[in-house]
């Protein structure tokens, strides 16, 4: 109140002003520039989201922890232990691959009813819709960010270097993750709003997706060669969970070839054998698939956000 | 002058479900059943607003006024047309929509000033500002689930007021809060529009767009039935949409049984002395016998209601034909000034206007004496 602007400089200001257009159809470009506008939104909503989940639990951010933590321990006890597949190290090999599809999960998950719980906010408030499922994907994130952490804590304590070579390929390879993540919680959070159990079937496809996925088994060791002898090799490659799972293993687990830990001390096959350069090509040739697929789920989702005010 | 707001042509259509079918196996079974039917909420809007002004939208609930808002806001987008804005926005619409109940109301006014589209940084500079208008100061690191609505609201109305928008859109959110608060909120509108901001106003109340609208909208059925000076806009909602029979020919502008014709005084002139009595006749033309309530209202130049008096209980009757009603004043008690005057004929209750005359005369009152202000006060002050 007490500097009042005149108004000169409130018609300045206009005439520097960016014109905005609502129509029907909001074009692609327009997409992108009005999500990049809201940036900070979206950071709010990402930080928002994890405080109200812990807000008032003792623990806070450590529960984030206690889940994954408890299904590495059950893969291990159950695969390692009783099971005795024999791998060495199996703990890093399991969490490296496990914390790329708790990315991909909790993301999915929890953006595919982001719109219909947050109907107040749709049909109040002027944003860019796309904002909500992206949120979704950025606690995920975080989280990832914090097993992250978590793993490289793991590898220091058990003396297990990285693969500093393929480490320089992850930026990428992360990039391709969160693109894919986004993408499918984009398009899925758009399409609960028209088929409310897009929710219970999307829980019972990312059971089946996670085995499809070479998280828990090793790909070389257990699948490559009866796939390969059916000629589905490049039906499996299909998933895109496969190579990203497969970059951050051959990262942080490092060994193509170990030895078993069972007597006899057989020779385990459990990475593919490429190269670093391999790795990156195929990376970025992914990166590319992903850049195309998330602007098609941009514009499925342009599609379909016309008609939520009448849906929700 | 910038057109700040410009609406072209602006249609929107809702879908309306009779059955709604939203899960999977409902789709399946009934792919075609579940029929829903277009609904059409705008049609063919079109406007201009110039930087500085201020225009009241007027509409009874249903007429597409919170949809024609929510489009504008870009809550909704238009089925076709467009609608191009300059500058920001800043939009009252559900106050306090997006706020997280679970946190305070310090990290709400960030997310919701985001929400808005304005920056972390220059939240920072107004921060102090907006806890100051609030009046909330001791709750602020209280989360907002333990606010009273009040508290909520006016949260809520100082973030979208103390951002400084180009545009500042409202929607029936002024009638919230004390009366205080709500002078005080009356108080920034005016000091936004001598700023040389744009201000939509979405109102029931007449005397709300009377006394801060530049210029008035009226939507019927979706439908704009009048984009003109806000007294001529009055007029026709108040016959139009509050008539006894709510017609679907929205270009009748008024009820087709009674008409206010005009109103005139013995001598032919408005002038008046304060304190001298006064009497005016109002002419009515009715098509049938009707028998009904008659309201005089008294406004000053700001759109000030000054007073309003009706035929106290004593219906008037209205015979086919031409009817003159007379008013009469005995004792001038406004001082000077000039007021404007409106007519209305109702029906017996009160609640439907039949006929309107919106300033259909100008009184042009004179005063010698010493008093200042509005009405003349026989106030005698002596020493006890």
């Amino acid at each position: 109140m007490e500097h009042p602007t005149s108004p000169a400089a409130v018609h300045e200001g206009l005439m520097h002003a960016p014109v905005r257009v609502m129509s029907a159809r909001v074009k692609l470009g327009t997409r992108l520039v009005n999500l990049w506008g809201r940036r900070e939104l979206l950071r709010n909503l990402v930080i928002s989201d994890i405080r109200i989940k812990y807000k008032g639990s003792a623990l806070g951010l450590l529960w984030s922890m206690l889940a994954p933590a408890f299904t590495l321990g059950i893969y291990y006890l159950v695969f390692s232990v009783f099971l005795k597949n024999g791998y060495p190290n199996y703990v890093i090999f399991l969490f490296s691959g496990l914390i790329v599809w708790n990315l991909f999960q909790n993301a999915v998950n929890s953006a595919t009813g982001v719109i219909v719980d947050r109907a107040g906010l749709v049909k109040k408030v002027s944003f860019p819709r796309e904002i909500l499922p992206l949120a979704s994907v950025g606690s995920a994130v975080i989280y990832f960010l914090i097993q992250l952490g978590v793993l490289a804590l793991f590898l220091l304590v058990f003396h297990h270097a990285p693969d500093w070579k393929m480490l320089a390929i992850l930026p990428i390879t992360f990039a391709t993750l969160y693109l894919f993540a986004s993408s499918v919680a984009i398009v899925m959070s758009a399409i609960t709003v028209y088929l409310r159990d897009m929710k219970h079937l999307m829980e019972v496809l990312l059971q089946l997706w996670f085995w499809m996925s070479p998280v828990v088994y090793s790909y070389s060791n257990s699948l490559a060669p009866q796939i390969h002898r059916h000629g589905l090799t490049l039906l499996y490659f299909a998933n895109p969970m496969t190579l990203l799972v497969l970059t951050f293993q051959r990262t942080f687990y490092v060994s193509t070839d170990v030895h078993s830990l069972l007597s006899g001390h057989a020779l385990i096959h459990m990475l593919p054998k490429w190269s670093a350069g391999s790795f990156l090509y195929l990376n970025v040739a992914m990166l590319g698939v992903m850049c195309i697929l998330f602007l098609v789920s941009l514009m499925i989702f342009g599609r379909l956000e016309g008609n939520f005010e009448s849906e929700l | 002058m910038t057109v700040v707001v410009d609406v072209a042509d602006v249609s929107k259509n809702f879908k309306i479900h009779y059955e709604r079918h939203q899960s999977l196996k409902e789709r399946l079974l009934h792919p075609k059943t579940g029929s829903t039917e277009d609904f059409s909420a705008l049609k063919n809007i079109s406007f201009q607003m110039q930087e500085g002004e201020t225009v009241g939208i007027l509409g009874h609930n249903g007429s597409g006024k919170s949809t024609l808002l929510k489009c504008i806001c870009g809550v909704l987008q238009p089925t076709s047309g467009e609608i191009r804005l300059r500058g920001s926005l800043a939009a009252l619409l559900e106050l306090g929509a997006g706020f997280q109940l679970e946190l305070s109301g310090r990290d709400n006014v960030y997310i919701y000033g985001a929400m808005l589209g304005f920056t972390r940084k220059r939240i920072d500079q107004i921060f102090d500002d907006i806890v100051e208008f609030s009046e909330i100061q001791h709750f602020i690191d209280t989360p907002v689930k333990f606010y009273s609505s009040g508290m909520y609201v006016r949260l809520a109305f100082a973030v979208a007021v103390n951002v400084n928008p180009d545009i500042l859109v409202i929607d029936e959110v002024l009638a919230v809060g004390d009366e205080r608060f709500q002078a005080k909120c009356i108080d920034r509108i005016r000091y936004f529009q001598e700023e040389g901001r744009a201000i939509l106003l979405v109102t029931h109340s007449a005397d709300q767009v009377r006394a801060l609208a530049s210029r008035a909208i009226v939507l019927e059925s979706g439908l704009m039935i009048a984009n003109g000076p806000v007294g001529e806009s009055l007029r026709i909602f108040r016959e139009h949409l509050l008539g006894d029979t709510p017609s679907n020919e929205v270009n009748e502008h008024h009820s087709a049984e009674v008409h206010i014709d005009s109103i005139t005084t013995p001598t032919g002139s408005f002038d008046v002395q304060s304190g001298a009595s006064m009497h005016f006749d109002v002419h009515i033309t009715s098509a049938t016998a009707y028998s009904g309530n008659f309201v005089l209202e008294i406004f000053t130049r700001d759109g000030v209601l000054v007073s309003r008096s009706d035929a106290q209980g004593a219906p008037i009757n209205l015979m086919p034909g031409a009817n003159t009603i007379g008013i009469d004043l005995p004792n001038m008690p406004l001082l000077d000034g000039v007021f404007d005057v409106n007519v209305g004929v109702l029906d017996p209750r009160g609640s439907n206007v039949k006929a309107w005359g919106e300033k259909v005369a100008t009184l042009q009152v004179t005063y010698g004496g010493r008093q200042s202000g509005l009405v003349e006060l026989d106030a005698t002050i002596r020493q006890n």
